[in-house]
């Protein structure tokens, strides 16, 4: 199969097999007007099979934060005039905002429908967010 | 620091000077009396607590100042439907400082993001209420004259106890605190609590159903109100709720200056009969609550 080579975007690679589509929603791509890739169970070295987005537009802007969110392996390649000009690594934010729904119904946010909702990592290590308001954990 | 939300707002820094401005206050009530003068304090208790609001009220008259405010929400313009924001915003006009509690977990936490006066958070629901837990601490920094080396026993409902969660991880900070959990297998202190404080602070801790046993060993002896309102079955709440109730007789192997304690209101965990017993110290914690939360307001207000 092949898929064109994008001249000025961005490659969103090693995505672990089956979380393109959750990504590709997560960051609303089907909303964009600009051509999309999304490529499933590519083979790889590293992960034996791993998923693949191609995004063919410079105005795009990307939220790091929902990709460090969903998984921080995930690498960044920005493309330039056909060229890789940047390769960014993520890690997990800090602060999650409008990413995730506090499900505490006892939540401030689950009465005032106008609050972010926001959430902080607490346990980097066992990926564990809270919700800023009522420290509920998070449910994704 | 302009609010106070979480006990953990404050550094154990801050806590020592607020216990050491209570007991001054305790000592010379007299110094304190014109120190909010023309100042105002507003009460917002969007659910009621006669207790806390009264002691807010209590704390502000005895400075000198003066109080406005609701009780609850039926009289407040929540009522309507306004925001908590939009509240926090409209009180800032007319009061130096606010006092909130709210049936919302956070709700303390937004009017702070949009007041221009200090909130202090008087309880929200089942998450936070830190004036409660600077209470407690006074009330132990004056009867065993330390915030450290003691063994504290906890007892009841250790599950949905805000106070109890809040207390240990205020206690985590202090050096060589021993915590023993004493409820029904039902209302266990949640497995995260004891990961995120105990565990992760090294805190040596032993859980146990049976009180009398461990009775020889507490310096402190924390009861606890099984509420019936975290139950969603009369029938489990009445189960329960008669799980522990402290007699003279389960005082007969206690230390002689043991110290106990409890946040009220009390059903009937505490045998009234121990009321007139010296290690009784738990009127004495509500009256300690006034005295903390003057010292609170004299440094929110920054009242030298």
């Amino acid at each position: 199969m092949k898929i064109d080579a994008i001249k000025n975007g961005i490659v969103l690679d090693h995505i672990k097999a089956g979380t393109g589509m959750i990504l590709y929603q997560f960051l609303k791509l089907d909303d964009l007007d600009c051509p999309v890739a999304l490529i499933k169970n590519a083979s790889s070295k590293k992960l034996g099979k791993k998923d693949i987005i191609k995004i063919d537009s410079s105005e795009y802007n990307l939220d790091l934060d929902v990709i460090g969110f969903i998984d921080p392996e995930i690498t960044v390649d920005i493309i330039k005039n056909g060229v890789l000009c940047e390769k960014r690594h993520l890690e997990l934010p800090e602060k999650l905002t409008n990413i995730l729904t506090c499900k505490n119904p006892r939540c401030i946010t689950s009465v005032e429908q106008e609050l972010p909702h926001i959430f902080h990592l607490t346990d980097r290590e066992n990926k564990i967010y809270r919700c800023a308001y009522c420290e509920a954990k998070a449910k994704s | 620091m302009k609010n106070l939300i979480d006990i953990l707002d404050l550094s154990t820094e801050e806590i020592d000077q607020l216990i050491q401005t209570a007991n001054d206050i305790i000592e010379n009530p007299e110094k304190y009396s014109e120190k909010c003068r023309g100042k105002k304090l507003a009460t917002l208790f969007f659910e009621p607590s006669t207790r806390t609001r009264l002691s807010f009220e209590a704390a502000m008259y005895e400075l000198g100042g003066n109080v406005l405010g609701f009780s609850e929400a039926q009289s407040s313009s929540a009522a309507k439907g306004e925001s908590v924001a939009d509240t926090a915003k409209t009180i800032s006009c007319y009061a130096d400082i606010i006092a909130m509690r709210h049936p919302k977990e956070g709700a303390p936490l937004v009017a702070s993001q949009k007041a221009t006066v200090p909130v202090i958070n008087a309880g929200d629901g089942g998450h936070n209420h830190p004036t409660q837990t600077l209470t407690d601490l006074l009330t132990i920094q004056r009867e065993m004259h330390r915030l450290g080396n003691f063994t504290i026993g906890f007892c009841g409902d250790l599950k949905f106890g805000r106070t109890v969660h809040s207390l240990i991880a205020a206690l985590s900070r202090y050096e060589n605190i021993k915590v023993v959990l004493i409820s029904p297998e039902e209302l266990k202190l949640p497995s995260y609590v004891k990961k995120d404080i105990l565990l992760k602070k090294g805190i040596e801790y032993r859980q146990t159903t049976d009180l009398e046993s461990v009775m020889p060993q507490l310096d402190v002896l924390y009861m606890t109100r099984v509420q019936r309102e975290r139950f969603f079955s009369e029938e489990e709440y009445l189960r329960l709720k008669d799980s522990y109730i402290l007699t003279p007789e389960k005082l007969k192997n206690a230390k002689k200056e043991l110290a106990i304690m409890h946040p009220l209101p009390r059903v009937n965990e505490i045998s009234v009969a121990i009321d007139d017993d010296p290690r009784a110290c738990y009127f004495k914690q509500v009256l300690n609550g006034k005295y903390i939360r003057m010292a609170l307001i004299l440094k929110l207000l920054e009242v030298e």
